[in-house]
């Protein structure tokens, strides 16, 4: 964060300040320190228990770390349920949803930001309003619809409810008003069309913005869990956070092997969030809406 | 734009191909909202006063406040809410002044914050099903770390998972740490937007940190506490997906800990009355619209 220090800081050169600065800062990292630990514990606890065995995970007082790091467990897990093809199913779902919600709220904002017809505002005022409907109160009737369009079990009910969102939308399209208009009209009169405009000039500058979207779409789409519980039965059509939840009613208890599973599914997205922390922390704080 | 920056290409688009441009751009949006969201809200209210409601055929018996009725007399929706009610009333509140604190601290300028948010944000990205098989073999009685970090301080094995009186708390210590980042995102950007000035003046003035924190801090906050109050109170009074992974899918360990969206998803997806589960649904949203209001009503006497 580039912001100023706040609270505390350089009090003065004097010594007597110095000695408080320091212990203020001591004191700081101490309780960051604390808070760091206890936030990260359960990864700690999930990652170092994904190569223990069985004895060690189930004994008491807990083993703090494997003695020897069993690499079998994770080749266990993927011969006892199908991780493979549940992770393949995660990354395609997560791939057309970010692609197919991309497409729609690309288009959708350029429609309610750059082009003119009567009732835009307040249309999307409408539809804003709609926003603080929760989802939990659609899922019946959402159910009923993909049952009557023959999608249930079908990987594509996983991505086509959610294609349009007015959370991404509004985001989207708020960054659009931001770019001038003197540059729409001038492409205008070099010939362009709102589509060729749309591509080569607005998305490019978009990019920030763009790249927030893909980021939260593609984390929330990657750990769905309650929509693909409702509408996907089978094994061959399971995500991750779906096969990892079944693998523990259906397998049983074995939490060496439970562990093993959970970092299969929890690493990518760690990977992600480490390399892109600032976008999406940066989305998170301008949205003001859990991803 | 007046019809002198109009430019000169309008000649090739016909009128009314132009007139419908703009339809072309927003109607896949229009469309996935109208079916996916639009119809599903005015359907809802519907099917919530439909008495028997069959999902295959669409048939209802016919058209009432039975649904209702039964809801709010069913002692499962009563625990249902009991419980939802319980949890928000901790979690909301606990996650709100340990965000304000840990924003204070994440918010100074020292060497390896980069780390410690890293660190801090981790728990949002991640999983609940995963994140909560993590909870699950901490909260294990006999092998569990939890157990064993408390009885350094001399506390018995506590049966978190299986007691029933335990099984909230449980649910609810893992509720504030997956809520905790997101929260403290919020906090930490309301803390930027703070004027730099005012702590400037009051360090000039002498001031002691503890009092700039009470007299400049919170107060300056005070808006982003309120949106985070009200966005975290919808978000938990929805609390499911972490039922699953901690309770094998069950409602606690002795059918004890319904929550209000449990309730939906049981009266749905086992049971098969539509009909109730609409009803349920539409009694959640009044509930949360009341809080959402209450709380903006409040929150505009309090900042004038």
């Amino acid at each position: 964060m580039r912001t100023e220090n706040k609270a505390g800081g350089r009090l003065g050169p004097s010594r007597g300040h110095q000695i408080r600065a320091d212990i203020a800062r001591g004191a700081t990292y101490f309780f960051l320190g604390l808070g760091a630990v206890v936030m990260l514990f359960p990864f700690f606890w999930m990652f170092t228990s994904a190569f223990k065995t069985a004895q060690e995970v189930a004994a008491f007082p807990p083993r703090w770390l494997p003695q020897n790091p069993q690499f079998e467990n994770f080749v266990t897990v993927f011969e006892k349920a199908p991780f493979g093809i549940y992770f393949l199913n995660s990354v395609m779902i997560t791939s057309a949803s970010v692609v197919g919600t991309g497409l729609v709220t690309i288009l959708a904002s350029f429609a309610f930001s750059r082009l003119k017809f009567p009732g835009r505002d307040l249309l999307f005022t409408l539809l804003l309003s709609l926003m603080m409907i929760p989802f939990e109160m659609l899922v019946i009737t959402n159910y009923e619809t993909i049952a009557a369009w023959r999608l249930i079990d079908n990987r594509l009910a996983l991505f086509v409810p959610f294609l349009g969102s007015i959370f991404y939308t509004y985001i989207l399209r708020n960054f659009f008003l931001s770019i001038p208009d003197g540059l729409y009209w001038s492409a205008r009169v070099d010939g362009a069309s709102n589509w060729k405009y749309l591509w080569r000039i607005m998305v490019p500058i978009a990019k920030p913005a763009l790249t927030t979207i893909i980021l939260l779409n593609a984390i929330t789409s990657w750990n769905s869990f309650m929509w693909p519980m409702l509408v996907i039965n089978s094994t061959a059509n399971r995500t991750l956070p779906l096969g990892l939840y079944t693998f523990m009613t259906e397998g049983g208890m074995n939490f060496e092997l439970l562990m093993a599973a959970s970092t299969v599914v929890v690493l990518p997205i760690i990977l992600l969030f480490l390399i892109a922390r600032k976008q999406i922390v940066g989305g998170v704080a301008r949205g003001g809406i859990k991803g | 734009m007046t019809s002198l920056k109009k430019p000169r290409y309008a000649y090739r688009d016909r009128p009314l191909s132009r007139a419908l441009e703009p339809f072309a751009y927003f109607a896949p949006f229009l469309a996935a909202i109208a079916v996916f969201t639009l119809y599903p809200v005015i359907n809802v209210v519907l099917m919530s006063f439909k008495e028997g409601y069959q999902m295959l055929t669409g048939r209802f018996d016919q058209v009432g406040v039975a649904n209702y009725a039964y809801v709010l007399n069913d002692r499962y929706f009563m625990n249902a809410l009991q419980n939802t009610a319980i949890y928000v009333a901790v979690v909301v509140p606990l996650s709100t002044v340990l965000s304000i604190l840990i924003a204070n601290l994440l918010n100074r300028r020292v060497k390896g914050m980069a780390l410690f948010q890293t660190a801090y944000f981790m728990p949002m990205v991640t999983s609940v099903t995963a994140a909560g098989l993590a909870w699950k073999f901490m909260f294990s009685r006999d092998f569990g770390v939890i157990n064993q970090i408390l009885s350094w301080f001399g506390v018995g094995k506590i049966n978190w998972l299986q007691a029933p009186e335990w099984s909230l708390w449980a649910l609810i210590i893992y509720g504030v740490w997956s809520i905790l980042p997101f929260t403290i995102i919020l906090m930490l950007s309301g803390l930027q937007n703070i004027d730099e000035t005012y702590y400037t003046a009051a360090r000039v003035d002498g001031a002691k940190s503890g009092r700039i924190f009470m007299r400049i801090t919170v107060p300056m906050l005070a808006p982003t506490i309120g949106l985070v109050l009200t966005i975290n109170t919808i978000s938990t009074s929805k609390v499911f997906n972490e039922i699953f992974p901690l309770f094998n899918g069950r409602p606690g360990p002795s059918y004890n800990l319904y929550t209000v969206v449990y309730y939906i998803y049981d009266q749905f997806y086992v049971k098969w009355k539509l009909g109730r589960a609409a009803a349920a649904a539409m009694i959640l949203f009044v509930i949360i619209f009341a809080i959402t209001m209450l709380q903006q009503i409040i929150q505009r006497k309090w900042s004038h």
